[in-house]
């Protein structure tokens, strides 16, 4: 019978979904704004763009709150091993196989860059916004970065989705991701490093 | 903060790349304010050749925005372009009439004051003098006020503005009639001025003695929207672009 080891704590578990969630409605609704296709099809742009900014500002309230309110010394330690990159985690980016700990050296670019995108959305999302209502704040150049941070961001997730849904070997971490664990025989496999609690 | 990291391996250097991956990804981004419009147009020139073959930016970059629930329909039986205000005699044209009008055609590029552009776009129409000479303006007549179908969307331009070399009423866009999300069957097109002054779905070209503020100017944008040089994007020009002449 399987053993099942603790990958993720409720607090990890509830900023990955309030983030997914987030980031769905911001995607579909800005996408809604952004593809003349949709545009015509839905119309109700002013309704579309209020939707869209309100669905921002609750999502990095949401996820500010989670952090605040849920528990900070946890994620202080994921933190800091998402910082840490040794010499097994660069030979794993350079395609080698190599022990990993709880977070594969993948996951620790593709945390990394996801923090730093949430922060980019808002501060571009939000001059888009104070832009179109005060010319200080208007940049040529805002909704390039806006739009180019939703591209990156969708190859991101394309590939997140495959290896959590449906590539084999690495499937089985959306357990992990949903209840919390994963099996100890899984995880030795391919987090070695990792001494689960 | 000064926790040491648990040793995980016989390897235990560990280098904090995550953090600068993080700073360099918001440094990246947030200079990218400056840079990113200019790098954004080699980018577009570079993979022009390839987007004749497969789009990679949806519908060459266009975006739609409206201001209203819906957008307006044309039925080219009912449609009527109404030419009134201080005039001799107001006209309405149908959309056979407005077809029958001298055609004109120009290649120009379209600038949003929100920062995009989409260059080369081929338009065809007719000039605002010709649509304008059955119903006589009058002496007192110093602006021309633009009303959309899609309400209360208007905008405001001044006699000398509207008779700028390149603006037209345009009816055809990249050889096709223009689309419903581009305002068919008829816009404005002043490709000196930004995308908001380009009133789409264009229903009434009333002649008055002044210039107002239109729908966005109403919201602070500027009434003179010259590109480059306007809605905080550098100076008011120093002249005004050349008129055709009356």
């Amino acid at each position: 019978m399987s053993r099942y080891v603790r990958r993720f704590s409720r607090t990890e578990r509830l900023l990955h979904w309030a983030n997914a969630l987030g980031f769905f409605v911001l995607l579909s609704s800005g996408l809604m704004l952004y593809l003349p296709s949709l545009a015509v099809l839905i119309g109700r742009r002013p309704l579309v763009k209020d939707i869209h900014f309100w669905s921002g500002i609750g999502w990095v309230t949401v996820l500010a709150l989670i952090v605040l309110l849920g528990d900070r010394r946890g994620l202080l330690r994921t933190a800091r091993e998402l910082d840490a990159f040794d010499s097994d985690d660069l030979r794993w980016l350079r395609g080698k196989r190599a022990p990993q700990g709880r977070f594969n050296a993948g996951q620790k670019v593709n945390a990394t860059l996801t923090a730093a995108f949430t922060l980019l959305f808002l501060v571009s999302g939000l001059l888009l916004w104070l832009g179109e209502r005060d010319t200080r704040f208007r940049f040529a150049s805002t909704v390039v970065l806006h739009d180019g941070l939703m591209y990156v961001s969708v190859v991101l997730l394309v590939g997140h989705l495959y290896l959590a849904l449906i590539y084999p070997a690495t499937r089985h971490a959306l357990r992990g991701m949903t209840v919390g664990t994963v099996d100890e025989e899984w995880a030795e496999r391919h987090h070695a490093k990792w001494k689960p609690e | 903060m000064t926790e040491p990291l648990e040793p995980t391996s016989g390897q235990p250097e560990q280098k904090r790349y995550g953090r600068g991956l993080f700073l360099a990804t918001m440094a990246g981004g947030l200079s990218s304010l400056v840079w990113g419009k200019s790098v954004w147009g080699h980018v577009s020139k570079a993979i022009a050749p390839v987007e004749a073959f497969v789009p990679l930016v949806p519908s060459g970059g266009w975006r739609i925005y409206t201001v209203s629930g819906s957008m307006p329909t044309f039925d080219p039986a009912t449609w009527r372009l109404s030419v009134g205000g201080q005039v001799e005699e107001p006209v309405s044209l149908s959309y056979e009439e407005l077809r029958s009008l001298p055609r004109v055609s120009e290649v120009s590029t379209f600038h949003c004051v929100t920062g995009w552009t989409v260059t080369n776009v081929r338009w065809g129409g007719v000039r605002i003098a010709d649509v304008l000479a059955r119903a006589r303006p009058l002496p007192e007549a110093a602006a021309l006020q633009f009303v959309s179908a899609e309400r209360p969307y208007v905008d405001y331009l001044t006699v000398q503005q509207a008779s700028l070399q390149d603006v037209m009423l345009a009816y055809e866009m990249d050889g096709k009639p223009l689309p419903r999300e581009h305002g068919a069957p008829l816009r404005l097109v002043i490709p000196e001025m930004y995308g908001y002054k380009n009133v789409k779905w264009l229903s009434q070209v009333n002649l008055v003695s002044a210039v107002q503020d239109g729908y966005w100017e109403a919201l602070g944008y500027d009434r003179d929207a010259w590109v480059g040089h306007s809605n905080g994007y550098g100076a008011a020009p120093a002249q005004q672009p050349r008129a055709r002449g009356v």
